[in-house]
């Protein structure tokens, strides 16, 4: 499904209250709902004291909106002092009247039951206090006291009485409540306040702390996936607003350098699309980091905004090293149209990191992002939550319009051995894979682009080098071999002139062989047909000695037939011997 | 809720026959003239008319006329009663419906 996010919500019932935490707003599509209760519930340490005091504090310094804190667990004292850490400068607010502390203390021991009785002693304390500083925001924290303390029975309907005259006096409030599983109140309060319930959750994985926040039950449209991950820190509660909406916005047909003349080239000629995302991969040392400030310095000199995530140099190593490729970034930091963050990613886990990123992004409004690299922030083998989770943030990034380049020691290979790699490669838009080509011990670096979306990409490997100048792309030259770089193909050149000539000298070779056995076959046949002749010659002559003898046996004959028909007419009767 | 206060002083004086300090110094909270809060204040001088003897101090506060008592003395449940004396404090909280309780609860030291 997708939702049109600039929708503007015009029924009233859905009227939203914004909450001023950072990242809230966005998973609620605007905030609590005004004017109704709101539960926030989950196990203890889970944040809820937080978030529903930074509500207040939010309210009084962003929306000029006072309110009042209802403690019942702890006392004023402690609690101003238990929020010290955070930068919240309580007591400067409670000295304006934007907030008012009040605690109170439920004290079932020394209390007894005898006859009736309702909660009207709370009603005239809220009242009072909401009329001495005119609140329009209020925090109960929390109500599980009243039903340790108090007989159900008549807390019930008290507190829906309560709620209903918080409605009347058109005053937000949040409640807490002790959840044990995730997603109900131990006294299942959420029962009869049901217009919107959040669960904080506060649990370990892998030895580190993550936090979570669920939408469990709200009025309107929720897109999303219902569970954000959060922080803590000294500014308050940063939710990560991962949507599952797909960037809605009109694409944009602009296109960015990649700040490589002959790289450009490859990309239809113009380079990447705004907005889009863009992987480049290849093994450790193949000039994925060069890449990615090519394009950083690119666009720095054009002055659009731009933050480097460098989870592996630390800045000034990074300055260091790309000052030898004559990319000098360090005075676009200095001016203020870079800001690099850097750190470890050791230390945290990936979900911090995007929520500090997406802080900065929230202040500094960069148009184009390096993270370099990312994967060491998914070390632990992409398992299907942080792959979630970056695909979340890849989309919320191109939602904003906002230029990305990931780097990643990920090759072909690797993809071979640990398929979800593949992953990475399918939610960006541009694949750029750089690799060695190792001939003859030497390693040279090719450069191609696996896939680029919309648009036509050379599909050519190219020999890219970096010198002293920066990065350019070379010609690639293909041998019978293969694809050949450097000094293979130097070498490869001679090769084949040399063999060329030795094949042309093989060739007069042979023709010369052709004509001498020509000559000699020519003269073998005169010989053949000489004697051939004289055959034929001497088989004529027997012929005609054959002709002659059979016309003389012939004359022969006839002369005898003669000789006897000569007797036979002169005796008359010719006598035989036998008769 | 000025009503209340004219039907009963505010406070009644220990009896006759008692020196120094009353054995039972009492402060009820209601709400003017909120169903509860009556019943609360009727039974409650029955009671102390019945079984107290004089030997009280009985102090009847509207919280809507003096919200800050209520927040010093904490208090939700309406009606209560707070006893001050004898030690420990103790309350007591709803109409005092059930004398049988209240009075077990006062003579309990």
């Amino acid at each position: 499904m997708i939702f049109n996010s600039k929708q503007k919500v015009t029924n009233s019932k859905l009227k939203k209250v914004e909450s001023g935490i950072n990242g809230f707003d966005e998973i609620t599509d605007g905030g609590l709902p005004a004017n109704r209760p709101t539960i926030i519930c989950g196990n203890t340490g889970s944040g809820k004291t937080v978030m529903s005091m930074e509500f207040l504090v939010k309210g009084a310094v962003k929306y000029n909106e006072s309110g009042i804190f209802i403690s019942f667990e702890e006392t004023k004292d402690e609690l101003v002092s238990n929020m010290q850490s955070l930068h919240f400068d309580l007591n400067n607010l409670i000295k304006k009247k934007k907030i008012y502390i009040e605690y109170i203390e439920i004290d079932k021991d020394r209390s007894f039951e005898s006859g009736k009785y309702d909660l009207e002693g709370l009603f005239v304390r809220l009242q009072h206090a909401i009329k001495s500083i005119g609140a329009k925001r209020i925090v109960l924290d929390s109500l599980d006291a009243l039903f340790y303390g108090l007989d159900n029975n008549v807390l019930r309907p008290e507190i829906k009485r309560l709620f209903k005259w918080l409605k009347e006096k058109k005053i937000t409030a949040v409640i807490t409540s002790e959840s044990d599983n995730g997603f109900s109140t131990k006294n299942g309060l959420e029962q009869y306040i049901a217009d919107c319930v959040i669960a904080l959750d506060n649990r370990t994985v892998n030895q580190t702390t993550t936090r979570r926040i669920k939408i469990i039950k709200m009025r309107g449209p929720i897109h999303g996936i219902n569970e954000y991950p959060f922080s803590i820190d000294t500014n308050g509660i940063s939710v990560l607003p991962l949507l599952s909406q797909l960037a809605n916005q009109s694409l944009s047909t602009v296109r960015i350098s990649t700040g490589i003349k002959d790289l450009d080239g490859m990309l239809d000629g113009k380079g990447f699309f705004e907005g889009s995302s863009i992987l480049v991969s290849g093994s450790a040392g193949t000039g994925k980091t060069s890449i990615a400030i090519s394009l950083i310095n690119s666009t720095c000199k054009k002055k659009i905004p731009g933050l480097y995530c460098a989870f592996e140099e630390s800045s000034s190593q990074l300055m260091r090293n790309m000052r030898s490729i004559d990319l000098n970034i360090e005075p676009y930091i200095k001016s203020g149209i870079l800001k690099v963050y850097s750190s470890r990613p050791t230390i945290q886990n990936l979900e911090l990191h995007l929520i500090a990123i997406q802080k900065i992004i929230e202040e500094f409004d960069p148009k184009i992002i390096v993270l370099d690299p990312i994967t060491n922030l998914i070390s632990e083998g992409i398992n299907s939550e942080i792959r979630q989770m970056l695909a979340h943030f890849v989309d919320f990034l191109k939602g904003r319009n906002i230029t990305t380049l990931f780097t990643a020691a990920i090759t072909l290979e690797t993809i071979k051995s640990n398929p979800s790699d593949e992953g990475i490669s399918a939610m960006v838009d541009t694949w750029i894979l750089v690799r060695d080509i190792e001939t003859n011990s030497e390693r040279n670096r090719g450069i191609y682009i696996l896939k680029s979306r919309g648009m036509n990409h050379s599909t050519q490997v190219r020999e890219f080098v970096i010198t002293d100048n920066g990065i350019s792309l070379l010609p690639i030259y293909i041998g019978l071999e293969g694809v050949l770089t450097g000094s293979a193909k130097l070498e490869n050149t001679l090769r084949r002139e040399e063999q060329d000539k030795l094949l042309a000298n093989e060739i007069k070779g042979r023709e010369r062989e052709i004509q001498r056995k020509r000559m000699v076959m020519e003269e073998d046949i005169s010989v053949l047909e000489a004697r051939f002749a004289s055959e034929v010659a001497t088989l004529n002559e027997t012929n005609v000695e054959n002709e002659l003898k059979v016309k003389i046996k012939e004359k022969d004959k006839q002369e005898i037939i003669d000789l006897r028909n000569r007797h036979k007419s002169s005796t008359g009767k010719l006598k035989s011997r036998n008769t | 809720m000025s009503n209340l206060k004219k039907q009963l002083p505010d406070k009644i004086p220990a009896g006759p026959g008692k020196i120094g300090s009353p054995e039972y110094i009492l402060r009820l909270f209601v709400t003017g003239m909120l169903q509860n809060s009556v019943r609360a204040v009727k039974n409650i001088n029955q009671i102390c008319e019945e079984h107290l003897k004089g030997n009280y101090s009985l102090e009847i506060i509207d919280i809507y006329q003096q919200p800050d008592l209520a927040i010093s003395e904490q208090i939700i449940v309406i009606p209560v009663m707070i006893i001050k004396h004898p030690l420990p404090e103790r309350r007591i909280i709803g109409d005092l419906a059930n004398v049988e309780k209240v009075l077990e609860v006062l003579n309990c030291k």
